[in-house]
């Protein structure tokens, strides 16, 4: 790449060739007014039309996501034409839009509002007929607004690019066009994965996650022992909602705010977490030993078993039959805890905190529950807590770090706590398959060849001088191929950990929103290191754990001892385990 | 039989051309029947024609003294279904099934020409025998419609008969930079309505290294009122193939793809005949003439969706996708058709392509204006006499297009304007006839060439109307992709049905201005760019219309239903009631007021019933209701 | 939904397999299909996207894009009626409100009886015959409005 001069505004500027002139505005410290990109300041579509600015070489107004910057480029963002121009861009958008920011979720972080405030977009100067809309609150997981979309794209793309077979398009043409589903049906009709990547890239209200917080309202003016438990994830994003840097570790924050806000207890997912190893890992072991279907998958990503159930009926049974952490964790909860505190399950509710969309829609699924009742009764999103805490007036900065309550399901190890991005889940299992099969413990604990974010990581490990060939996929996309293998018979691997979303639940569906133009402390490159920067906060904490294995959690060891037995017992397939459905139709 | 060296084809050209010649002059002892197989023509029933001279010259025992033949639109389609007779080159017009005995009997047969059926010049009253002196054709030069009219479509040997592939054989012994200069010397810019620079476009597809080019042939033809690229192609498709392979040479691309939209059914089977019957010969496919180029012709149709003639609409549409225009740059001569240099372009442009190679580029370049070489073809419709396909020099004025070619405005009709460059083009009045048509003169003067749609109207056509339609015809054919498009013309189509409707303001009229200039500055692709253009320039010219539907609640030419009233003129009314037995909605009930001279009292028309459902109207004997 | 036929199955399979070798071969796909069925409803689509790995939105997104594609079955008869600006100017749109009128149905509708279907064309490149009409492929020159109950019955009197 070699440098080129610019002119913005007047004022020469070196930057790299190859650049859109948004990048390279945002390089020299101007930030464009933009809504369909969604990246540095690239865009395929160039379709909103509010990136528009003067550049010389070119005829007219140019949009600056799209248009390369040439040698010798005077740009002009600030002359009254492109001013006025990015004005009547986006008052056209609103004169098509259900302007009713009060009651809307996305307030606070849409970048509809934030344009029409820096663009200075008049109220109501163009009216007229609106696109007839569509209003979908079927699934438990998402709602799609028609009345909101403002066409950009960004959730085809996401959808696309993360799972390869998208399930969003553009339907219809003009102004009649909408995004939805084929055939503008209910998610709750189509193959959607609810995974809510599309809803954390949407610029508007168009896409929300479906809010439960009345729900607990409900359930603590009941008087019911309410006890929330926190996903690993959630923690290396819930200070995002609160203006701290992306991946800032909130975990003590976190649980000085649940106990502000009346729950009666406050776990974390991780004790979850470590009793799916100890089922998983030996369920894993038992297929080996005794000739059972391998490769065996795992299955704590509901987005991913909804993958699985609509495109590989035929494969469920690789998949692993443990229940994902917060079940077994809500299982447990209503079980073993509700025993030992003599407090009838029916007066427990049992509240989630996840990175994801897609397990409000898991909790209702009929196999996951305990004797009638549904293991977990409500999930929350990062973002939802978020809001419940700004509704209690409670000044999140400020919080003292507190600790989770300790007592029976109280305690973790690290392997829990990386359950939350790609390859922990693997990671965490390793090393207590290690020691299952070894006798003793891993001598360097972290097994990093399954880290980092690439589509499909494998790796081979001896273990009691048996080869275990292993794979790590993220994105449906980058598990497709791995299926296929398996649907053909000719997979190479034993065990496979699969997630739904790219990176895993870190980056989650029900995460915080990552938008650069509303992060301006952010670094450019924010889109590119998020994830990272999230993973990071999980392994060091991970590292900080005194236990870093989760057969050495001393509580899971006390709930084998006292109540379950054997992993994989009798009790334990009663409580901790699920079925699969092989023949879930696509389309209704 | 392959054709596989240069020799060669000259060989077959040679013998193509005299058995053409012969075939029209008559040396070959026998008479030529030639019959319009244009789309006009044939939906008027010119292949029952052509199958009842079959019939009948068998039945006249003359069969094997006749040749008959069906060729392209001869482009005078309201006069159609056309035969000519050779030798004598004797027009027939308006011929029906029933006229092809006497046609047989007196001309074929007896050598006497059948008057009744001759074309009447409107201004002289004369009767015409041959085409070239009626006035139609008279300022007509044919390049893009070479051999159209004239030859078998169908037929490789007679499109080799009338100089088919002479281009290409002589683009084969040139390097490609030397056809591109040759182009570029032509001054030929793009009929598709931009005007670039063919040459051009050519060179920065050339200079474009890749292991893969194409070319792609935009054969849409959205405008709705031109048809010329349609006559093209199933007047002489060889020639708008050979034109892709000189482009294909040139750039270095192996394959081409024609994208004809699929309401074309004739011209689409023609050129896939065409293609056939070029890949047979050999003059498409491996090594053509023995030389190291080689191309191959594909076909894909389009689906009903006017953006995809937009160049890069066309290429996702081809690429299967929703036809959406893409961000340019990169442009299509960079990254086009699956990423790879593509040059895109029109029918008519690469059906000049032939003639500049066989010709020479200053025969073409001795054509036209300064900046606007060699010819243009205009489908001329609307209200004007003549209503056809013409192919002028351009130059030519708008006069002689209207006047001279068109033969003026039918009914002594006043005329009003004509409307060039279809829904992205404007209107021109009066003032601007005696302008010489060409790109950059319509430009300046506020409208443009665009595909050469000529649509005239007359003093019975509402401007805000015809603002409207256009409007209403972009509206449904937004892609949708961009908002100030998307949205921006829906709201202009919204005013301006509120103008139409009477309903409208002088606010609104400001506000359809700010409008008009935002989805210009604003929209991703050219549709959305020129979209206000007929709303721009009929403000323009004719604001008091404008004025007249908002202030006064009129619409002068009568058009506007909305704003039309029924009435009966009392003095003219017999009182007979048989409007009143016609009316739907019992509107018109009987008066007090007799008219002098009349037995029965005066009928009248209730405004606020009335629907303006104009039976009242049509039914009275004594023209006494009248439409305001 | 209503399950396709096996034999439906089958030959939209073999549809899909005529243009394997193309490279994007989706729009020729649906225009074999619709110019088969006459319409290519979500159920199709959704062989089509299984067959050709095309998601079924995509698909949908096309099919909807593109007026030639229809989600609905069409009449027996298709009366398109050109509105291109030629034959606008010399009274299409009176031609096609007696369609209208007449048939009891808007353009874009299918009468009850499956008989027919208006649709309003842009251009036809008839426009030397304007106003014109197409019905089935069948060009009407130079229509006009008394024609149009003539042009109806004459359909009409073909069915009984
Ligand atoms: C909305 C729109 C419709 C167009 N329709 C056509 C068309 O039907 N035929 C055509 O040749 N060019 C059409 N064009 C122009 C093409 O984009 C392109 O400029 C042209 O095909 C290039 O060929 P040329 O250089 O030979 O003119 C259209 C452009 C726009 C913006
Ligand atoms: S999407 Fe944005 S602009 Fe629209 S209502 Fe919600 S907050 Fe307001
Ligand atoms: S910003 Fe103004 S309008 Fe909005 S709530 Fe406050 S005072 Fe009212
Ligand atoms: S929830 Fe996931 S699978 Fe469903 S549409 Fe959104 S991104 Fe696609
Ligand atoms: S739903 Fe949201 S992300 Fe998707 S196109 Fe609409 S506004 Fe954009
Ligand atoms: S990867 Fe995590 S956040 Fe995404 S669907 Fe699976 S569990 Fe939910
Ligand atoms: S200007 Fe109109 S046609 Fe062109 S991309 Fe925008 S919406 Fe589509
Ligand atoms: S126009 Fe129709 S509705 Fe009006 S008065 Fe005449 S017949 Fe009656
Ligand atoms: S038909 Fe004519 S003359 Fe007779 S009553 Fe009506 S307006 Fe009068
Ligand atoms: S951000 Fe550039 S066009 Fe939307
Ligand atoms: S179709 Fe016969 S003259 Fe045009
Ligand atoms: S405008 Fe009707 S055929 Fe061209």
């Amino acid at each position: 790449m070699s440098l080129i001069n610019i002119k913005i505004e007047g004022i020469p500027y070196q930057v790299e060739s190859g650049l859109t002139i948004l990048e390279a505005a945002r390089q020299c410290g101007y930030d464009i007014p933009s809504l369909c990109t969604f990246n540095h300041g690239q865009c395929s579509q160039g379709s909103c039309r509010v990136c528009l600015v003067e550049a010389t070489g070119a005829r007219g107004l140019v949009a600056s996501c799209v248009y390369p910057v040439a040698e010798g480029m005077e740009i002009r963002i600030s002359s009254p034409k492109a001013v006025k121009a990015r004005r009547t861009s986006v008052e056209l958008i609103l004169s098509n839009h259900n302007k009713n920011c009060q009651q809307c979720a996305k307030n606070g972080n849409c970048e509809l509002l934030h344009v029409a405030k820096l663009t200075g977009a008049r109220e109501n100067v163009f009216t007229g007929e609106k696109t007839p809309t569509t209003y979908d609150e079927v699934t438990p997981s998402i709602i799609r607004d028609t009345s909101k979309c403002i066409l950009c794209g960004r959730c085809v793309a996401r959808c696309q690019e993360a799972h390869g077979n998208g399930i969003l398009g553009f339907e219809n043409r003009g102004f009649s066009t909408i995004v939805a589903p084929a055939g503008n049906r209910s998610f709750a009709d189509s193959p959607c994965l609810l995974c809510g990547q599309c809803v954390s890239v949407c610029p508007t209200g168009a896409l929300m996650e479906k809010s439960e917080i009345t729900k607990i309202d409900e359930a603590m003016a009941a008087g019911k022992h309410v006890i929330v438990q926190t996903a690993p994830a959630v923690r290396a994003s819930l200070g995002e909602e609160f203006g701290m840097k992306v991946g800032t570790p909130v975990t003590g924050k976190m649980v000085a705010a649940l106990k502000r806000l009346g729950f009666d207890k406050v776990y974390d997912t991780n004790f979850g977490a470590d009793l799916t190893i100890m089922e998983e890992a030996n369920e894993l072991l038992a297929r080996i030993k005794n000739g059972g279907t391998l490769p065996m998958i795992t299955s704590c990503s509901p987005g991913w078993v909804n993958y699985a159930e609509y495109y590989y009926g035929d494969c469920v049974d690789h998949l692993s039959s443990c229940k994902s952490p917060h079940e077994m964790e809500g299982a447990i909860l209503k079980s073993y805890y509700a025993e030992k505190n003599g407090i009838d399950p029916k007066d427990i509710f049992v509240v989630s905190i996840m990175p994801c969309t897609a397990k409000k829609y898991e909790k209702e699924r009929p196999a996951l529950t305990t004797n009638g009742l549904k293991d977990v009764d409500v999930v929350l999103t990062t973002r939802e807590l978020g809001n419940l805490i700004k509704r209690s007036g409670i000044n999140f900065a400020k919080l003292p770090d507190e600790e989770f309550d300790q007592d029976l399901v109280g305690t973790y190890t690290g392997a829990g706590v990386i359950f939350g991005v790609t390859g922990g889940v693997m990671e965490a299992a390793l090393r207590t398959a290690y020691f299952a099969l070894e006798g003793k413990e891993y001598g360097p604990v972290n097994f990093t060849e399954v880290r980092g974010f690439d589509g499909v990581k494998e790796a081979t490990f001896v273990l009691a001088g048996k080869e275990l060939k292993i794979a790590v996929a993220h994105g449906m996309k980058n598990a497709k191929p791995i299926m296929d293998d398996i649907r053909a018979g000719k997979s190479p691997y034993t065990f496979i950990e699969i997630m739904c979303c790219p990176g895993g639940c870190i980056n989650g569906g029900g995460q915080s929103y990552v938008r650069p133009t509303l992060l301006p402390n952010e670094d450019l490159d924010i889109l590119d290191t998020y994830m990272a920067k999230r993973a990071a906060a999980l392994y060091s904490e991970d590292e900080r754990q005194t236990f870093r294995q989760s057969h050495n959690n001393p509580q899971i060891q006390q709930l084998y001892a006292e109540y379950l037995g054997e992993p994989n017992s009798h009790k334990a397939h009663e409580l901790l385990h699920t079925t699969y459905v092989s023949d879930r139709v696509r389309f209704k | 039989m392959k054709i596989t060296t240069s020799e060669q084809l000259d060989q077959v050209t040679h013998n193509c051309t005299e058995c053409f010649k012969n075939k029209l002059d008559g040396s070959d002892g026998k008479r030529a029947v030639v019959l319009c197989g244009g789309t006009g023509c044939l939906s008027s029933n010119s292949d029952a024609i052509t199958a009842k001279f079959r019939e009948l010259t068998e039945q006249y025992g003359i069969a094997d003294q006749v040749t008959i033949n069906q060729v392209g639109c001869f482009g005078f389609c309201s006069q159609g279904p056309f035969v000519k007779i050779f030798p004598e080159d004797t027009l027939y017009r308006l011929v029906k099934v029933e006229d092809v005995e006497e046609i047989v009997k007196t001309d074929l047969v007896e050598h006497n020409i059948v008057e009744r059926l001759l074309y009447v010049d409107p201004s002289s009253n004369e009767k015409v025998q041959k085409q070239d002196d009626i006035n139609f054709y008279k300022k007509q030069k044919r390049i893009a419609l070479h051999g159209c009219g004239l030859i078998n479509a169908e037929d490789i040997n007679e499109a080799m008969g009338y100089g088919a592939f002479k281009g290409i054989q002589k683009a084969l012994t040139m390097t490609p930079k030397e056809v591109i200069d040759e182009v570029l010397a032509s001054g030929l810019r793009g009929r598709g309505g931009a005007g670039f620079p063919t040459g051009r476009k050519w060179s920065f597809a050339y200079a474009n290294e890749a292991d893969q080019k194409y070319v792609v042939c935009n054969g849409d033809e959205g405008d709705p009122g031109a048809f010329m690229d349609r006559s093209i192609l199933e007047g002489n498709p060889f020639a708008v193939i050979e034109g892709m392979m000189i482009a294909g040479y040139a750039i270095g691309a192996s394959e081409g793809y024609f994208y004809v939209r699929a309401e074309y059914p004739i011209a689409v089977n023609r050129l896939q005949k065409a293609i056939d019957q070029m890949t047979e010969i050999g003059m498409l496919g491996d090594n053509i003439l023995g030389t190291d180029f080689s191309f191959r012709a594909n076909i894909r149709l389009g689906a009903g969706a006017f953006v995809c003639g937009e160049e890069t609409a066309l290429l996702n549409s081809i690429e299967g996708k929703r036809g959406m225009p893409r961000p340019r740059p990169p442009f299509p001569a960079v990254k086009g058709l699956w990423g790879k240099p593509t040059v895109v372009n029109n029918v008519e442009t690469l059906a000049c392509v032939p003639y500049i190679l066989r010709e020479g580029a200053a025969d073409f370049a001795s054509t036209g204006t300064e900046r606007s070489k060699g010819t243009k073809v205009f489908a001329l419709g609307g209200k004007v006499n003549n209503v056809g396909l013409v192919e002028v020099p351009m130059g030519t004025t708008l006069r002689e297009l209207i006047y001279d070619i068109g033969g003026g405005i039918p009914g002594n009709k006043k005329f009003k304007a004509i409307q060039t460059g279809g829904p992205s083009g404007g209107c021109l009045t009066e003032e601007y006839l005696d302008e010489p048509i060409d790109f950059d003169n319509l430009v300046a003067k506020g409208s443009m060439m665009g595909s050469g749609g000529a649509i005239v109207m007359d003093e019975d056509n509402c401007m805000v109307n015809i603002a409207k339609f256009y409007m209403e015809f972009i509206c449904d054919e937004s892609c949708g992709k961009c908002s100030p498009c998307r949205i921006g013309t829906k709201r202009m189509l919204e005013i301006l049905t509120k103008i139409t409707d009477g309903k409208g303001t002088m606010e609104d009229l400001d506000e359809l201005e700010e409008l008009s200039e935002a989805v210009k500055s604003n929209s991703l692709c050219a549709l959305g760019q020129t979209a206000s253009n007929p709303i721009v320039s009929t403000i323009t010219h004719f604001k008091d219309e404008y004025i007249a539907h908002i202030v006064e609640k009129r619409c002068p030419a009568g058009i506007c239903k909305n704003l039309m009233r029924y009435e009966i003129v009392k003095d003219n009314c017999f009182g007979c009631g048989l409007c009143k037995r016609q009316c739907p909605v019992d509107a018109i009930s009987v008066t007090d007021y007799t008219a002098p001279g009349k037995k029965k009292p005066a009928l009248k028309i209730d405004a606020d019933k009335c629907i303006k459902c104009g039976m009242c109207m049509a039914s009275c004997k004594f023209k006494a209701i009248v439409k305001k | 939904m209503q399950r396709l036929s096996e034999a439906a199955v089958k030959q939209i399979n073999e549809i899909c397999d005529r243009h394997a070798n193309d490279k994007t071969p989706l729009m020729m796909i649906l225009s074999d299909i619709q110019k088969e069925y006459g319409y290519v409803p979500v159920d199709v689509q959704e062989i089509v996207s299984a067959k050709t790995g095309i998601s079924v939105a995509e698909i949908y997104g096309v099919v909807t894009f593109y007026s030639f594609f229809s989600l609905k079955p069409k009449g027996k008869y298709i009366i398109g009626c050109c509105l291109g600006t030629a034959c606008y100017v010399k009274g299409a749109q009176q031609i096609i409100d007696k369609f209208s009128d007449e048939l009891g149905i808007a353009p874009g509708e299918t009468t009850e009886d499956g008989m027919f279907t208006i649709d309003a064309l842009r251009c036809i490149g008839a426009c030397g015959i304007a106003p014109a009409v197409t019905i089935n492929g069948t060009v009407y020159p130079k229509m006009e409005v008394s024609q149009v109950p003539t042009v109806i019955a004459e359909y009409r009197s073909k069915e009984a």
